[in-house]
């Protein structure tokens, strides 16, 4: 199968990459860059903040990530509100070029867990105002159904808690959402390693996001191949169908011929 | 007078711009969201919108972050 042209569609917008990545948590922004670059990723998701007025020695991350290469996706992270999530996802359209946002309301600070009635309630709003959101959600199956049904173009339900590097805690629930909804899956957070990428794959999402994985790697320029390969990998085992499993071997070889 | 940026007192010249915050800040206006008073300005008012006494401007801009 081709790739290049296996490409993800949201709200008629084009995706090169299967694999989204965070931002955050690297060294320096030369470091980021060329993580990203080696992950390929063209879908970058950035935190809006206050600009630090009292030293402006310090770059500002969009000299590194151009906005023509790359598509910013800015999150509503750190929000615990309906409230707060609303207006950071009003500055980050205004601060940028696009009606996107990742948006996440999040339930408390020890799991991260999104506040998934907040979220829901958060993201009809936006929508009303003409956003395109992805909203950052659970693995409830339920809940991805109501955000489609509310507007959102796609959901992003989470592997395991952020930053935890757990990989998938419920896989059939996960493959339960790819069933019930009819719009791009992008598995968010909690992915530890490459193969906890390429199953997310298989299992049938249609991208994957992650930061933590990457930058908090020995070595981040290395783990951002390696997702690379691992999304391509999974997403090719996906459309080319695995074996089914069974208990007992079948033999490859034939019988006839032998002596 | 003086007026709050980023949560800062900063004194400033009578009726001084949006625009001209920005410039003396060293700041590029493409790369950022300015709240005035929690109302968010579009960015072609930055020229025209004066700053009065006691008011509340923040300026934000995309900073690395995945998820938290």
């Amino acid at each position: 199968m081709d790739t290049i042209n296996d490409r993800l569609v949201i709200a008629g917008r084009e995706f090169k990459s299967r694999l989204w990545v965070g931002t955050g948590k690297y060294k320096d922004f030369v470091e980021t860059k060329k993580a990203i670059d080696a992950s390929g990723a063209d879908v970058v998701t950035v935190a809006v903040r206050r600009v630090n007025i009292t030293d402006r020695s310090k770059d500002n991350l969009l000299d590194y990530l151009d906005p023509k290469k790359y598509i910013i996706l800015p999150n509503t992270a750190g929000c615990y509100t309906v409230e707060d999530a609303v207006r950071y996802a009003r500055l980050a359209r205004a601060a940028g070029v696009s009606d996107l946002v990742k948006l996440e309301v999040l339930g408390d600070e020890k799991t991260l867990f999104p506040d998934t009635a907040g979220l829901i309630e958060a993201a009809k709003i936006l929508i009303k105002e003409g956003f395109i959101v992805l909203p950052y959600t659970n693995d409830d199956p339920i809940v991805a159904k109501k955000l489609v049904d509310i507007g959102c173009p796609a959901v992003m339900p989470l592997a395991a808690p952020i930053g935890s590097g757990l990989g998938i805690r419920n896989p059939y629930n996960l493959k339960i959402i790819m069933e019930t909804v009819k719009v791009p899956i992008i598995v968010d957070a909690g992915v530890g390693t490459a193969s906890d990428a390429a199953l997310a794959m298989e299992y049938g999402a249609d991208a994957v996001l992650m930061n933590t994985a990457i930058a908090g790697a020995q070595d981040p320029l290395a783990m951002a191949e390696a997702m690379k390969y691992a999304v391509w990998a999974g997403r090719l085992a996906y459309r080319a169908g695995r074996i089914p499993r069974k208990l007992y071997a079948t033999a490859s070889s034939p019988i006839e011929g032998m002596l | 007078m003086f007026i709050q940026v980023n949560g800062e007192s900063r004194g400033i010249g009578e009726g001084q711009t949006v625009a001209a915050l920005l410039h003396e800040l060293d700041i590029r206006a493409d790369r950022v969201a300015v709240e005035l008073n929690l109302e968010i300005l579009d960015r072609k008012d930055f020229e025209t919108r004066s700053l009065r006494e006691g008011d509340r401007v923040e300026i934000l801009s995309f900073i690395g972050g995945g998820a938290e």
